[in-house]
């Protein structure tokens, strides 16, 4: 078997990949897949192809998946100035922000990638504290809008009081 | 890795790498020189703290200290992924005493934390790894998303960012031809496998890769025991096709196989690395199934790496060609063999 990269030397390293029951096949020679950061001897570093998930990135692009922004291309983060355009070719984040920039644009690509789009794991113990604190904060306010068209104010307040004593906490750790 | 711990006779190593990222910082593809010297700083600043002591000693080398073959060393002992040895931009590897636990700082996210442990271990891998996350965690403000997870470079890493991983020598398996059915029943339940083969079918070695490819959606817990489960029943597929093999007529003609390539590695002179890879597998099988008793499997799975090229360079201490290589990697296996006089004039 010929790889199919460079269509000369022979195929040595067969990949198998499986997204939602669609299965592809990749077969490289040994220098054409470590161009791909896909050596054997990085095992570590996962299942990753660039060119792959490059390809799933621009099939999502053209016809913008939302439908709604026309030009994705040219979202950009305000925060390591990657465009949208850049990330679709690169399949790589420039930075954390990338993920609230591009915001829902990601989500048909992470279903694609993993069949999900929201974590469910581990929540690291210092700032998720925090998450837990703002999740709450967040409950408290929807409680204290219906409080308020209630006409409920006594109550309100008791919940208005409990939000900044949350919001000093989060302010203070 | 010593060829000991459960099930070694078919899982080589269990691996968990985790990839984390600091808040606010640029991943380190895009990170400018000094962005990355800053993470570089904090982290392992956070690793020569002390913090890691109870875990074991372990030791901080800025790859911009070690050269080219040093390097390709550590990425064949699995320590440094390539694309770290490659892009050695204020790349550093902290890695314990006993090369179990090794930390990457700068590669394509800013902290991966890789725990190898010998043998079928994927759920203490697991447990080592998140401790060390947690210590790294209480001193250093990750990315971190409510909705994402942890945020890594690439988004086939978001969420638990964990990939969790078994190495397999499954050489009946590939000889009773159920391999490409049970590969294929693998990548069914989410899972993906790797092997290295040889021109054909046949894989080089026998040597299987199978690891988690969803990062995102499933807790770390469901990950593991899904790679645990699914390793448990090709574990178990194994072991009967090698009984099955050495009952049958079949056995002799598996014997034959054993002897033939252990007599090669014992007095060849020539091997290249395919060649080698097969041979080797072949004895790791006929000690595994009492045929051959003088040899251990730790001598093997030593050869398994020794006999690449960066660390024959290494060994020999010299740049080889691809001749040279194939001349000494037939000498240091004669010699792990205990074959050293046969060719010193006898
Ligand atoms: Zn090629
Ligand atoms: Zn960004």
């Amino acid at each position: 078997m010929i790889c199919q990269e460079c269509g000369k030397r022979p195929a040595t390293l067969h990949f198998m990949k499986n997204v939602n029951g669609e299965k592809t096949e990749f077969h490289f020679c040994e220098s054409c897949a470590r161009e791909k950061g896909e050596g054997l001897a990085s095992p570590a570093s996962g299942f990753s192809i660039h060119s792959l998930l490059s390809g799933l990135l621009d099939f999502e692009t053209p016809g913008g998946v939302g439908g709604l922004s026309a030009k994705p291309q040219a979202l950009r983060c305000d925060n390591c100035g990657l465009t949208y355009g850049q990330f679709s070719k690169m399949g790589r984040f420039g930075c954390s922000n990338c993920y609230d920039q591009f915001g829902d644009k990601l989500d048909p690509i992470l279903k694609r990638v993993h069949g999900n789009t929201v974590h469910v794991g581990k929540v690291p113990k210092r700032s998720g504290g925090q998450i837990q604190l703002k999740r709450e904060i967040e409950n408290l306010r929807h409680e204290l809008h219906d409080l308020i068209g209630r006409e409920e104010f006594e109550h309100a307040a008791k919940i208005r009081d409990r939000i900044r004593e949350l919001e000093r906490s989060v302010a203070e750790t | 890795m010593q060829g000991t711990g459960p099930d070694a006779d078919i899982v080589i190593s269990s691996r968990v790498r985790i990839a984390r990222n600091l808040l606010g910082h640029p991943f380190p593809m895009l990170a400018t020189n000094q962005q990355s010297q800053e993470v570089m700083e904090r982290l392992t600043s956070v690793g020569n703290s002390g913090r890691l002591n109870e875990i074991g000693r372990f030791e901080t080398i800025p790859l911009s200290d070690l050269n080219e073959l040093e390097r390709r060393v550590l990425v064949e002992k699995h320590l440094i992924s390539p694309n770290l040895a490659n892009e050695s931009r204020c790349g550093a590897l902290v890695l314990s005493d006993n090369e179990s636990v090794s930390i990457m700082v700068n590669e394509e996210d800013h902290l991966r934390i890789q725990c190898l442990y010998p043998g079928f271990q994927i759920n203490e891998a697991w447990e080592l790894a998140s401790r060390i996350d947690d210590i790294f965690e209480e001193e250093a403000d990750y990315a971190f998303d409510e909705r994402r997870g942890f945020l890594t470079s690439c988004p086939t890493n978001v969420g638990t960012g964990i990939r969790a991983s078994v190495m397999m020598h499954l050489p009946a398996l590939v000889m009773t031809q159920q391999i490409n059915r049970i590969l294929s029943a693998i990548t069914q339940v989410g899972l993906a496998v790797r092997g290295m083969y040889g021109e054909g079918s046949e894989a080089l070695g026998n040597l299987f890769q199978i690891s988690n490819q969803i990062t995102l959606g499933q807790s770390e817990h469901e990950i593991i025991d899904n790679l645990h489960s699914v390793a448990k029943q090709i574990i178990e597929h194994e072991r009967a096709a090698r009984e099955r093999m050495m009952q049958q007529e079949s056995r002799v003609r598996l014997e034959d196989r054993v002897f033939r390539s252990y007599g090669i590695l014992s007095h060849a002179s020539i091997m290249d690395s395919k060649e080698a890879a097969q041979r080797l597998s072949d004895v790791r099988l006929g000690i595994d199934l009492g045929l051959i008793r003088d040899v251990s499997p730790q001598v093997m799975n030593e050869l398994m790496v020794l006999t690449q090229p960066g660390f024959l360079q290494h060994t020999f201490n010299e740049k080889l060609n691809m001749d040279q290589r194939d001349i000494r990697r037939a000498e240091l296996i004669r010699q792990h063999l205990g074959r050293k006089s046969d060719h010193g004039g006898v």
